[in-house]
């Protein structure tokens, strides 16, 4: 990096170009104007998006999808507030982000200036780390910090906020060390006696089952953990946020567990005597009831976050560290053995738990998902919004590599899908990327489609039309009787219309004989389209467990509509 | 429930205290005391907790605290295996037919009086928990006007430590 004089927005953009950044997304306005006026001819990418909150998405998506780091950028005031579901989906689900917000003037912080907002304190329980940088000389040391933090350890958003006339002073650049942060020293290595621990509770399990989570897409473990799987004859269950970590559809793969799980996965788990824990956290949409979860099983947790043993789940066998490192030590240690009577038990689970929905004249969500991912052979991104088609998708679609399912996890963030499919298909431009989006979810970033039109951003939104808040109807239907408050989407805009409005392509699909050949001819445009899926209003997602429910605790299958 | 002491090092910056008592708002934790001062570091403060809640609850603290980047070190101090202080100004009402009373008191714990007015007395006084609750429980039959508690600070017993590691 040359040295010389510099202003702190010159410093920022500098810093974002020497940590290897080549896109941000983000909204301009009157705080960030200096930093603006860099980009305005820098070396980095900039991708204008209608709303901060799809620029925040657009980072989350841009960085599960590579694996890169996402930054997005936005003015004070208004423009950070607008970040904060963004960074609140990122930290839920471990997203490595960087957020630049601009602030007024330090002279002016306090003083309830214009556009002043405290996004330092709010943003405190919701990132990772943040930062307000009052002194210009400690810039260059933030920047490189935060992507340290965001990247290392168990990854997560960071937030900086950069008053304006930090921006326009002048110091002269300096060459930044390493970073030296002695509160933070994340372990990678695990511990060796708990590695052996864990070789002999392997050996001596008649009924292991390997719970794996977004944790092995993070520590870049997916090879190892297929290693270690094809070694071990363990059958495994991922996560929502685990998907792709091991490929669905393989014999040994159980599908998602929890409360919209496949129930072989769930009925595994009841049965084991053995849970191997891996980059998971035991969340309440998993394991329901902690006291019922697993009842015969030893319990060993491998996690980069201490904090996550012992938060929500007992363990017997606690081992902190880096997965990779971890399975690499375990590869290395571990007999293959061939559990004859276990994978016994687990076939005859999927044959009497299928997978299945009723298929009927209406054009069916889980047909249209299935569908998809015979076509693609599950090698495309797929992005999700939240709710019923959300949960479809995690069933029906089969991922067969890391980094190719994006899905708003710990936050279940509806107006996810459109926006991270963005940032997806920005970070990863030669893979096809469709976004699948609820009718409800999909209003809440729409105007993104301006986004997708003006970079001629070939991402294909297919939006599962049912009329409904369908999640939401599905519990009132079981739970509340029926009384669909709020829930029905009386009046949906034509979105074919929308979308011609915004000059992109569109079609509508109503009849089930129209599945393929739509997904056929859309997938082999080029540019945005948008796909208006007409589908069953008041298709149920089961199986399902209630709320603390126990893993085999089904409720909603078999009963007639009334 | 039990109580825990936690005595923590932070980097000293403006927003470090919001980190730490942000975190135990957003994580549902009890804060019974908090007090920081400064270091022999001037860049490093030291923020003595006292939490309350069950064992789970503040393995949890301890890891949570030690999640966050500002904080250097986080320390559990047993009571008995520590040298815990508080500080307490306390006025009360007192009328002058009953001074004699408050001086008595006064004397026998080791108290001072620090300000005497018409109807008040301010007395100040310092002492681990169990001392503290001995002298308010003294001064019992006085009508309390004001009161401000540093809350707990503690350091090691560093003599303990050395000498025999498993007395009390
Ligand atoms: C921002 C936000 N608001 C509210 C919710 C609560 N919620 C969860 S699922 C859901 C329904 C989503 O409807 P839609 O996008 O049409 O998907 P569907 O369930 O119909 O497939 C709602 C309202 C949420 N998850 N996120
Ligand atoms: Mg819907």
């Amino acid at each position: 990096m040359t040295t010389g004089k510099k202003t702190g927005s010159q410093l920022v953009v500098q810093g974002l170009i020497d940590e290897g950044v080549e896109t941000i997304f983000g909204f301009p306005g009157g705080a960030v104007i200096p930093i603006y006026d860099v980009l305005y001819d820098a070396p980095v990418r900039h991708i204008l998006t209608r709303h901060e909150q799809g620029a925040a998405h657009a980072a989350d998506g841009y960085a599960r999808a590579t694996g890169r780091t996402g930054v997005c950028l936005a003015t004070s005031g208004p423009g950070a507030t607008n970040l904060v579901t963004g960074l609140s989906n990122a930290y839920m689900d471990s997203v490595p982000m960087v957020a630049l917000t601009g602030q007024v003037a330090v002279p002016m912080i306090g003083n309830d200036s214009f556009q002043e907002a405290d996004i330092y304190g709010i943003t405190i329980p919701i990132t990772k780390h943040n930062y307000l940088v009052k002194d210009i000389n400690q810039l260059q040391r933030v920047i490189k910090e935060a992507f340290h933090i965001a990247k290392t350890g168990r990854p997560g958003p960071v937030l900086i906020d950069i008053p304006k006339d930090i921006q326009t002073f002048e110091v002269k650049a300096r060459k930044i060390g390493e970073v030296r942060l002695p509160g933070y020293t994340p372990s990678t290595k695990g511990h060796p006696r708990q590695i052996e621990a864990i070789v002999r509770a392997i050996r001596n399990a008649r009924r292991p089952v390997i719970y794996a989570g977004g944790g092995v897409i993070a520590s870049g473990a997916s090879a190892e953990l297929k290693k270690f799987v094809r070694k071990s004859n363990i059958p495994i269950t991922t996560t929502l946020m685990g998907k792709g970590a091991y490929p669905d559809g393989d014999p040994l793969s159980l599908g998602m567990p929890g409360m919209h799980g496949t129930k072989y996965s769930n009925y595994a788990i009841h049965e084991a005597d053995l849970i191997m824990a891996m980059g998971v956290r035991f969340d309440d949409r998993v394991a329901g009831n902690v006291q019922k979860f697993a009842p015969l099983a030893k319990i060993i947790h491998i996690d980069i976050d201490p904090a996550e043993i012992g938060k929500r789940m007992a363990v017997d066998i606690p081992i902190v560290g880096d997965l990779k490192s971890i399975l690499v030590m375990l590869n290395q240690k571990i007999e293959t053995q061939t559990r004859k009577r276990w994978l016994e038990r687990i076939d005859r689970l999927k044959e009497e738990y299928p997978l299945t929905y009723e298929k009927s004249g209406a054009v069916k969500p889980q047909f249209i998902i299935q569908t998809l991912s015979e076509m693609t052979k599950g090698q495309i991104i797929v992005s999700t919004d939240v709710g019923q088609h959300q949960m479809w998708a995690a069933l029906f679609y089969q991922t067969t590599e890391p980094r190719r399912f994006l899905s708003s996890g710990g936050a279940g963030t509806m107006g996810y899908g459109f926006p991270a499919a963005i940032g997806a298909q920005v970070g990863q431009p030669d893979i096809p990327v469709v976004a699948l989006c609820g009718d409800g979810s999909f209003q809440m970033c729409i105007q993104e489609l301006a986004t997708v039109r003006m970079y001629n951003i070939p991402v294909k939104i297919f939006i599962f039309n049912n009329g409904y808040l369908g999640m939401v109807r599905q519990w009132q239907e079981i739970f509340n009787d029926r009384r669909y408050s709020s829930t029905h989407l009386e009046f949906n805009p034509d979105f074919c219309k929308v979308a011609a409005g915004y000059e992109i392509p569109a079609f509508r699909v109503t009849q089930t004989a129209k599945v393929k050949p739509t997904i056929d001819k859309v997938l082999n445009m080029e540019g945005p389209v948008l796909v208006d899926f007409r589908v069953a209003p008041e298709e149920n997602v089961i199986p399902m467990i209630p709320p603390g429910g126990g893993q085999t605790e089904f409720i909603g299958e078999g009963e007639d509509e009334e | 429930m039990m109580k825990k002491i936690i005595s923590i090092l932070v980097r000293n910056h403006p927003g470090v205290l919001s980190h730490v008592a942000g975190l135990f708002t957003r994580r549902g934790y009890n804060i019974e005391s908090i007090a920081a001062g400064e270091t022999e570091n001037p860049d490093v403060t030291r923020i003595t907790i006292v939490v309350a809640g069950d064992e789970t609850i503040l393995e949890q603290v301890t890891k949570q605290l030690r999640k966050l980047i500002d904080v250097i070190k986080v320390q559990d101090l047993s009571y008995s295996k520590s040298i815990t202080r508080e500080l307490v100004l306390l006025t009360i009402f007192s009328p002058a037919e009953r001074r004699a009373e408050v001086i008595n008191v006064v004397n026998t714990f080791d108290a001072t009086m620090v300000d005497i007015a018409d109807k008040t007395v301010t007395l100040e006084f310092v002492g681990n928990a169990r001392k503290v609750s001995t002298i308010m429980k003294a001064l019992e039959g006085f009508k309390v006007k004001e009161i401000a508690r540093t809350g707990l600070v503690a350091l090691p017993l560093e003599s303990q430590a050395e000498r025999n590691p498993n007395m009390i």
